[in-house]
């Protein structure tokens, strides 16, 4: 069979039907990157399942040859838990949106997160419901103009990793449609990570909220507005890396480093949660004062034991305490009587 | 000294006291013992609303009224022959069930200032001291006292000798019906095996009141209730929620599946749950999901991987699932929802009991959503409908709705418990190769109109299923006019044909053709079937008819109903099955309607046969 594996290509993960995101729309560079990530998993595609709630990046299960669900708004989450209840053979992804996670269906959201069902959650965030057409999302910033917020938005914004590290997700990382590079290696992380992984992507939604990432996409703003972390490496960005990240006791600094040694940086450390928090906080938008670079890459990586393999091995553990049920047992139960 | 035996029939009994009298386990042990004796039963607990209400008050009265006779029980018994109460509260929560010249068995401990006071009972007023109980037999038993007596030797704390105050209430109700002990000593030793001095005690407590209505001269009277003419077998006694979860664990076993149960606590429903969650080495994977609507998606997350899902709510809970059985009838998965029943509508009454929410199960979604719904009659049926509403599951790839209620729920009876090789077994086809040349198409369907259960980790059977319309035949989306009415039509088609498969519907009781039909449904069984007799008894032209295939109907049904003059719907709601009754047939049913949260009794049900008889 393993020769199977590898003559997949990302043809074979093409279904038959059309696409039919908005031209232009980021969900199609996304659902490249998948389709030329998943050949290079070692998985078969008949034990991989897609699973998605409502929303434009829902679509998604349709588009890609495997099994699938288009379930409904908000509980992709929900479903999977079940599916990999009693499947924990398959390879599970979900595909949502700011709204589909963090608002309708952030309770399963949240709760997938402390079970820790070993999926990968493809969050594509693009600040804005674009199914219905254009209204603010649990993402978009206060004020955002959109059709429901003419005056702009009030509420308060979700910071999604941050809002994923205080839920005990073990392993939070970030991309965006427009780095495919970055996006493929993030996609193979979220996937070896054992664990519910949660890999938020941003997503260019072009009719109703162009640009809202340009800042951090275009080649003109990204040095100075991105941050690439990596397991290890010091947190370095700018034009030719010349700027780093120096911790001064939990607070982070930009430092120059025509004038600070590279050895005073943050070294970046997938496994320490509290430097995770401190990144997921770094979440001003560029354009305020003194605004800390966006952070991509994995923020955090954790070991912790799934919640279907906890289930099974309880099930196990039962089944050789007590012995393999019997149905006459139960339905005898402990106390009978006879008429005669 | 001359003791009288009187022979009974039948005799209804409530303990009643606060929750933390041992209420609960001496209703149970006499239970027991009746039936062990050959005796038939019929019991329902009463739970205060609160977990641990005030001592002493009327919101913290807990009961447990027990049916027991030497003829069929059908139910829990109308009115009480016997009132055991602990103290005043006990005895004003429960008076009015009480019939003219019962008796009262009263701890008059239970009845000192304090716990007048405590049950709101005027200054100075002690209701088993004025009067106004003469038209009872009252009487008056110190079981404190007595029961610290006979523990005087003990080496036993106060606290801990009263505690087994409801032993000596146990042991004179014995002597009082001609019971032995001994099914009651054995419980004791098997209880306390770690606490050698508490079996004692208890033991010495019960034996005591026994021998205090041997000995004292205030009680001549005893009774005695013969065995009941029970079919033959070996028998146990069974909830209804304890018997649904033991059918979910039969169907798993029956169908090769495994069984999956995603539900989130909510009482009356709780119990399966915990019923469940016992039974690890059957497999059966229990989840206790966030909420409601977690719970039912991932029932329908493990259907699509190819167990049993299954979720189980009351009224409220059953709301919230919903949106969620849409999908999953869009899916045309298996998968059964449980609900049972109590008063609505919101938050309602949630320990009391209704069958209000029939029409919810069968109409209760967006769009045209048609369920299979099945209703069990008794606690023990709960095991056989839910049984069936599994195999209908599996078999029609479809979500099916169980409807119980908190009354039979929680109620229990002898259960004749079938052999695991009695039951028939559930057919499991999975998809195993592509059905259309080199393609699968997950909605070609089958002669039943049954689509395939296609489960991943099959190669080339690779497809995708969501909520959205689908074309017939590949499951693509489609928003296609002329294919839209096809797929609901025949979506519903499915469902109607679900008739083909299951029993016809039977007389329960009396002629084809009488002069009243009494038309029931869900736990008002055992209550219609009393009256039934009764009638039957005073020569009375009436029938019984129980549905509990509620949709689709059997198909004899409309036929059934027109043999006989005038039909009477008898519901604990406001009238759900006699709009359908009356919209499918065109049959000019009668309801008889009672909204309290109580069950039926044999008088509600003759009264109103009387009035259209006459």
């Amino acid at each position: 069979m393993s020769t199977e594996t590898n003559q997949m290509t990302a043809k074979d993960l093409i279904t038959d039907q059309e696409v039919r995101w908005c031209p232009g729309c980021g969900d199609y560079s996304i659902l490249k990157q998948v389709q030329t990530v998943i050949p290079e998993l070692g998985l078969k595609r008949e034990n991989i399942v897609f699973i998605s709630g409502i929303g434009c990046s829902s679509r998604f299960p349709y588009y890609i040859e495997t099994y699938g669900m288009h379930s409904i708004h908000g509980r992709a989450t929900a479903i999977a838990s079940g599916l990999k209840s009693v499947r924990n053979d398959l390879s599970v992804w979900l595909v949502t949106g700011d709204g589909d996670s963090m608002s309708i269906g952030g309770n399963h959201f949240i709760h997938m997160m402390r079970r820790n069902f070993d999926v990968n959650i493809l969050l594509f965030n693009n600040e804005i419901y674009g199914l219905t057409k254009g209204q603010y999302s649990p993402t978009s910033h206060e004020g955002q103009i959109t059709k429901s917020s003419p005056y702009g938005a009030i509420d308060h914004a979700f910071n999604p990793a941050a809002l994923c590290l205080g839920a005990d997700s073990t392993f939070v990382a970030r991309a965006m449609d427009r780095d495919p590079i970055q996006l493929r290696e993030v996609l193979k992380r979220a996937h070896l990570h054992k664990g519910t992984s949660i890999l938020e992507i941003y997503q260019n939604c072009n009719v109703f909220n162009d640009g809202a990432f340009e800042i951090f996409t275009e080649k003109a703003t990204k040095k100075l507005t991105t941050l690439f972390v990596n397991h290890g490496q010091p947190l370095v960005f700018g034009e030719n890396n010349r700027k780093g990240i120096k911790l001064d006791g939990f607070a982070p600094t930009i430092v120059d480093l025509e004038t600070t040694s590279e050895n005073d940086l943050w070294i970046h450390d997938e496994k320490d949660r509290t430097k995770a928090g401190i990144l997921s906080r770094m979440f001003d938008h560029p354009s305020t004062e003194g605004a800390m670079p966006r952070p991509f890459g994995v923020f955090y990586s954790e070991d912790r034991a799934c919640y279907e393999d906890l289930l099974n091995q309880q099930v196990e553990d039962v089944t050789n305490k007590r012995g393999k049920g019997k149905l006459d047992d139960i339905l005898k139960g402990n106390s009978v009587w006879e008429i005669k | 000294m001359i003791n009288s035996t009187e022979i009974k029939e039948d005799v209804t009994i409530m303990f009643a006291g606060d929750s933390g009298d041992g209420i609960q386990l001496t209703g149970t042990q006499f239970t027991d013992t009746a039936a062990l004796f050959g005796n038939d039963i019929s019991t329902f607990p009463n739970f205060p609303a609160e977990i641990r209400a005030p001592q002493g008050t009327l919101a913290g009265v807990s009961g447990f009224q027990l049916h027991f006779g030497s003829i069929e029980m059908n139910t829990p018994g109308d009115a009480l022959d016997v009132l055991v109460v602990m103290n005043a509260a006990a005895l004003k929560a429960n008076i009015k069930s009480l019939k003219i010249g019962g008796t009262i068995l009263a701890n008059t401990d239970g009845f000192d200032p304090k716990n007048l006071k405590l049950a709101k009972y005027p200054d100075g007023v002690n209701p088993i001291k004025d009067g106004s109980l003469d038209g009872y037999k009252v009487y008056e038993i110190d079981v404190t006292k007595h029961t610290k007596s006979a523990l005087a030797d003990s080496g036993l704390g106060t606290k801990e000798a009263e505690r087994s105050k409801n032993m000596f209430v146990l042991g004179f109700i014995y002597w009082m019906y001609h019971r032995n002990m001994e099914h009651s000593i054995k419980f004791l030793e098997e209880k306390f095996k770690k606490r050698p001095d508490l079996i004692e005690a208890n033991i010495k407590v019960l034996k005591a009141g026994y021998n205090f209505g041997d000995t004292s001269e205030a009680f001549n009277s005893r009774f005695e209730v013969k065995a009941a003419p029970m079919p033959k077998g070996i028998y146990r006694g069974i909830m209804g929620n304890q018997a649904t979860a033991l059918g979910l664990i039969a169907a798993a076993e029956k169908s090769g599946l495994g069984l999956f149960y995603g539900t989130y606590p909510i009482t009356p429903a709780s119990d399966i749950l915990h019923e469940l969650s016992k039974h690890k080495n059957f497999g059966v994977k229990t989840f206790q999901a966030e909420d409601e609507i977690a719970a039912i998606c991932a029932a329908i997350g493990a259907s699509f991987g190819g167990s049993l899902g299954v979720t189980a709510s009351s009224g409220p809970g059953i709301a919230l699932k919903t949106e969620a059985m849409g999908l999953a009838l869009m899916l045309e998965l298996p998968l059964v929802i449980i609900n049972v029943q109590r008063g609505g509508p919101s938050t309602g009454m949630p320990t009391k009991t209704e069958q209000a929410d029939l029409l919810q199960a069968i109409y209760g979604r967006n769009g045209e959503a048609p369920l299979a719904v099945v209703a069990a009659s008794t606690p023990s049926d709960c095991f056989e409908m839910v049984f069936e509403a599994c195999r209908l599951a599996i078999e029609h790839m479809t979500p099916v709705m169980f409807l119980s209620d908190g009354f039979i729920a929680n109620g229990a009876e002898p259960w004749r418990f079938p052999n695991a090789s009695e039951l028939k077994n559930i057919k499991v086809q999975f998809a195993k190769e592509k059905n259309k040349g080199d393609k699968f198409m997950p909605y070609l369907r089958d002669k039943k109109l049954v689509r395939p259960w296609a489960i991943p980790g099959v190669a080339g059977l690779e497809h995708r299923i969501g909520g959205i319309e689908k074309e017939d035949i590949t499951g693509n989306i489609s928003y296609d006019p002329d294919n839209h009415e096809h797929m609901v039509k025949t979506r519903a088609a499915k469902i109607d044909n679900i008739a083909d498969y299951i029993p016809l519907q039977t007389i329960d009781n009396g002629a084809a053709d009488a002069d009243v039909l009494i038309l029931g449904w869900g736990g008002t069984y055992g209550a219609l079937r009393n009256a039934t007799a009764e009638l039957l008894a005073e020569g009375k032209s009436v029938a019984h008819a129980h549905v509990k295939y509620m949709h689709p109907f059997p198909k004899n049904l409309e036929i059934l109903l027109r043999n006989h003059k005038q039909v009477l719907i008898p519901e604990l709601n406001n009238g759900q099955l006699i709009k359908i009754i009356r919209d499918k047939f065109l049959i000019p049913a009668h309801g008889l309607n009672k909204i309290q949260g109580l069950p039926f009794y044999s008088a509600d049900i003759k009264n109103a046969v009387y009035k259209l008889l006459n």
